[in-house]
């Protein structure tokens, strides 16, 4: 009896392309290929066609020429001799802006509406259930456009802040006289430093020396605050005891603060109504406050769905395995719920953002000038060149979401289970 | 022993009957005691609910009681509103709504062709009710099938033989698939999708021509930048649902696919599309197509608008469906191969079903943002009920400057839309639920 010592190898032929699921997928790739090839080389030789057709060009010059118009709100210098390249980073960062504030806003707000939602008190939870079908049930668009309504319609001019004959105010300002909501604007009081160390010419824009030593003392109050924690966990781990801390940590972060205010002379410039406008303070553009604001209250309710599912999703048996421990209620949220239910709730979280981010070209309906109404607004006009202006814009706020997703991922990666 | 029990003086031999439990332990007051006032922190709570709400009706309520209804413009409302409440009174102005709702839902559509944009609205819940309710009689999924072509006729008019001869090329590609799958997958759809293809490119033309002339079945056509309000919103809305999620199905299989390749370009696609935000999809479609397309070519403005929109939705879809696909045990792909089912019948048969079952909240949930999203058409000239037609409204002279009706009309429809939406997502996760009934 003779043993086969290997399998008959037939011959390749080529039905066995499309019949052998070896080979098959290799075909299909192949084919799917020259499909998209195909189509790529379509597109662009139609458009090369149609840009012939109309006497265009392909190239990105205009982005140094003068960009001639004005934009009221902007991070950086910029008059209307700037370029459209400049115009075109003051849009970005005023999307920025607003997308920062809005995560901020819109995080705390539904971190505090979802755990509400979740309160025993019967009446909290139905109102926060209402919030949360009305915001997310109805378009962005619509909230944006009744807040902006809402600030132009509703609110005051300036110069109802004016005593009249008698002596009377129409309008008042809130919050001990700094911040006065206006139909143009919202003045409020502006950051100053009487001892300020200048500025920093990045060449492109100017960077505040003072916001820097801010940043680098609250690093530096971090950083230490960390030591102490970790020295604290150290001695705890050895002798069973931990080190009381909190007046620490309140001394690490607070004094150098309190120092680098003294050292600056920090002050607020508070806004004073003169002549026909508030000046001394920040006058923030209603359209603005009212994106942001529009913004923070739809992606929160979203943001509440997040929390509470997350929170949902721990079993009770943790808590109740953290009571039996001994656990208080307020350690057991922080040390068992919460790092378990941050883990289901990062990753839709993370969408959240981008979908913030993006919504923020919304900012048109407003006209608050972000990415969209500058480079892709007035620029796109002012030039004609649709094209560049929106690929370019395409690509940058690709670039942005994909940025976000890959810092939020890290944070996620470090939450994550750590399994073995 | 014994004397112990001698000497009680008394022994009861029968139970007494329940107390009924303290006040404070029971009906209302127990419940307000738990749910209301459980502690200092609930306390607060509840007090600040109670202001906020007694704040919002206490500013609403007189506006919402000062409503009029019948007016012909936001002077006559106030002097109304004035005359019957006192100077300083303020009142809803319901009569725009009264007045002007034609245009809110049917945009500039010619007023007397409102009943065939009307029959069309009817006839797409007739034949959306069998594809949502599968208790409905599977006839009638007949009409579902026939309403693109019929509900195209019925609101943009033109020769019925266009869109019904567009909508033949899918029975011809179905028929030369039955005659030729005997020959296999293989032969069969590469067979019909170029049966198709023939048929659009170049029958369907003659055969359209051929049948205007010898049965003329044409009504007044109107242009598209006539639509506007709910129902471009609807018809946007209702043609990007039904083709997104199709392609998002697609798009999730290539991207789960083993083939490198196909993989790649359906991460890319999907990841480019996510990264942008729909308002610049939008603008490619009005602005850039014109580049990309053969020159001389222009196509309907809505159709690129529906294009662009079920292309973002699906990319989403197609993300919401690879979770349904992650959260699949390994066992069911494992088992579907062991039965020896090629790919198509593992996924027809196996996969998909249990995957778009785990999926249906996510996929819902896309669909009423698409939805909303509708609204954005205006960026792109398009007068959606939100902003395009308020703006109309308002810019005429008799009522200039009315905000909050219009916005709060809109918003509530769009909010019976969405909110049915997720009403419906909840029964059909019922009704598919399979486990712990």
């Amino acid at each position: 009896m003779s043993i086969a010592d290997e399998a008959p190898k037939p011959a390749f032929r080529l039905s066995m392309l499309i019949y052998d699921t070896r080979y098959r997928s290799l075909t299909i790739q192949v084919v799917v290929f020259l499909l998209v090839m195909a189509g790529a080389a379509w597109l662009i030789d139609n458009t090369a066609r149609n840009l012939q057709a109309l006497g265009k060009d392909f190239n990105f010059g205009f982005l140094w020429n003068r960009a001639g118009y004005d934009i009221s709100q902007r991070l950086v210098e910029y008059t209307n001799d700037s370029t459209h390249g400049r115009a075109m980073l003051v849009g970005l960062l005023n999307t920025l802006l607003v997308a920062f504030l809005g995560c901020i806003a819109a995080t705390v707000l539904g971190v505090f509406i979802g755990v509400l939602r979740l309160s025993p008190n019967w009446l909290a939870a139905r109102l926060m259930t209402v919030y949360v079908e009305v915001f997310r049930n109805v378009p962005l668009l619509l909230w944006i456009l009744m807040i902006y309504a809402v600030f132009t319609e509703v609110m005051p001019p300036p110069n109802a802040f004016r005593p009249n004959a008698e002596g009377v105010t129409a309008a008042q300002m809130v919050l001990g006289d700094s911040v006065a909501f206006t139909n143009r604007y919202t003045a409020i009081p502006d950051p100053l430093f009487s001892r300020s160390l200048g500025n920093i010419d990045l060449g492109i824009f100017l960077v505040s020396v003072d916001l820097l030593a801010i940043l680098a003392v609250l690093t530096g109050s971090w950083w230490v605050n960390r030591r102490l924690l970790r020295h604290a966990t150290a001695v705890q781990e050895a002798t069973g005891l931990r080190p009381v801390t909190w007046w620490k940590s309140l001394l690490i972060w607070l004094v150098p603060l309190a120092v680098l205010k003294v050292a600056l002379g920090f002050h607020l410039g508070y806004p004073e109504l003169k002549g026909f406008n508030f000046t001394g303070g920040i006058n923030v553009s209603n359209s603005f406050v009212a994106l942001w604001l529009a913004l923070s209250l739809y992606t929160g309710a979203f943001i509440a769905e997040i929390v509470r599912a997350g929170i949902l999703a721990i079993s009770r048996g943790q808590t109740e395995a953290a009571y039996a421990l001994g656990l208080r209620p307020g350690r057991t949220m922080s040390l068992v719920i919460l790092p378990q239910a941050l883990r289901v709730i990062v990753p839709p979280l993370i969408s959240q953002y981008l979908n913030l981010t993006k919504n923020s070209s919304l900012a048109i309906a407003v006209g608050y000038l972000d990415l969209r109404g500058t480079l892709g607004g007035i620029t796109l006009n002012q030039t004609g060149r649709e094209l560049e202006a929106i690929l370019l814009m395409m690509l940058i706020y690709l670039a942005l979401s994909l940025a976000i997703s890959g810092v939020m991922n890290i944070y996620n990666a470090s939450v994550r289970l750590k399994e073995r | 022993m014994t004397d112990t029990t001698a000497a009680r003086a008394f022994v009861r031999r029968e139970m007494l009957p329940p107390q009924a439990p303290p006040p404070s332990q029971t009906g209302a007051i127990r419940w307000l005691r738990e749910n209301l006032f459980s502690g200092p922190l609930n306390t607060v709570l509840t007090i600040l609910g109670l202001s906020a709400t007694a704040w919002i009706v206490i500013h609403l309520y007189p506006w919402l009681a000062h409503s009029v209804w019948n007016a012909n413009s936001l002077s006559e409302c106030r002097q109304i509103i004035q005359a019957t409440w006192g100077e300083d009174a303020t009142g809803a102005c319901w009569a725009v709504i009264r007045e002007r709702w034609p245009q809110f839902l049917f945009g500039f559509y010619p007023s007397h062709l409102y009943g065939r944009a009307l029959l069309a609205l009817v006839l797409l819940f007739a034949a959306l009710a069998p594809v949502l309710f599968a208790g409905l009689p599977r006839r009638m999924l007949w009409l579902s099938a026939a309403y693109p072509a019929l509900g195209y006729w019925l609101l943009w008019g033109g020769s019925f033989w266009y869109p019904a001869m567009l909508m033949a090329g899918f029975a011809v590609a179905a028929l030369a698939w039955r005659a030729l799958s005997a020959r296999g997958a293989l032969v069969a759809m590469p067979a019909a999708v170029a049966a198709a293809l023939v048929w659009w490119f170049w029958l369907a033309g003659p055969v359209t021509a051929g049948l205007d002339a010898a049965l003329p079945l044409a009504i007044e056509a109107v242009r598209s930048d006539k639509f506007g309000g709910f129902i471009l919103a609807v018809t946007i809305g209702v043609a990007a649902i039904s083709l997104s999620l199709p392609l998002g199905i697609m798009l999730a299989l290539g991207r789960k696919s083993d083939m490198f390749l196909v993989k790649a370009l359906s991460v890319c696609f999907i990841e480019f599309i996510r990264g942008v935000p729909l308002i610049t999809l939008l603008f490619v479609a009005s602005l850039l197509l014109n580049y990309f397309l053969p020159p001389g070519s222009n196509f309907d403005i809505i159709l690129r608008v529906v294009i662009m929109v079920t292309i973002f939705a699906a990319a989403y879809i197609a993300e919401v469906i690879r979770g349904g696909l992650a959260a699949l045990p390994r066992g069911q792909y494992e088992a579907a191969d062991s039965l020896g089912l090629t790919y198509w019948q593992a996924q027809q048969l196996i996969i998909l079903p249990q995957a778009l079952k785990i999926s249906i909240p996510g996929i819902v949930s896309t669909f009423i943002g698409l939805f909303k999203d509708t609204t954005l058409v205006v960026f792109v000239g398009l007068l959606d009920p939100l902003k395009g037609i308020t703006d109309a409204v308002r810019a005429t002279i008799e009522w200039k400057g009315i905000y909050w009706e219009p916005y709060i009309f809109v918003g509530a429809i769009f909010f019976a839309f969405n909110f049915g939406m997720s009403r419906y997502s909840m029964y059909l996760e019922r009704k598919l639920k399979r486990d712990h009934r």
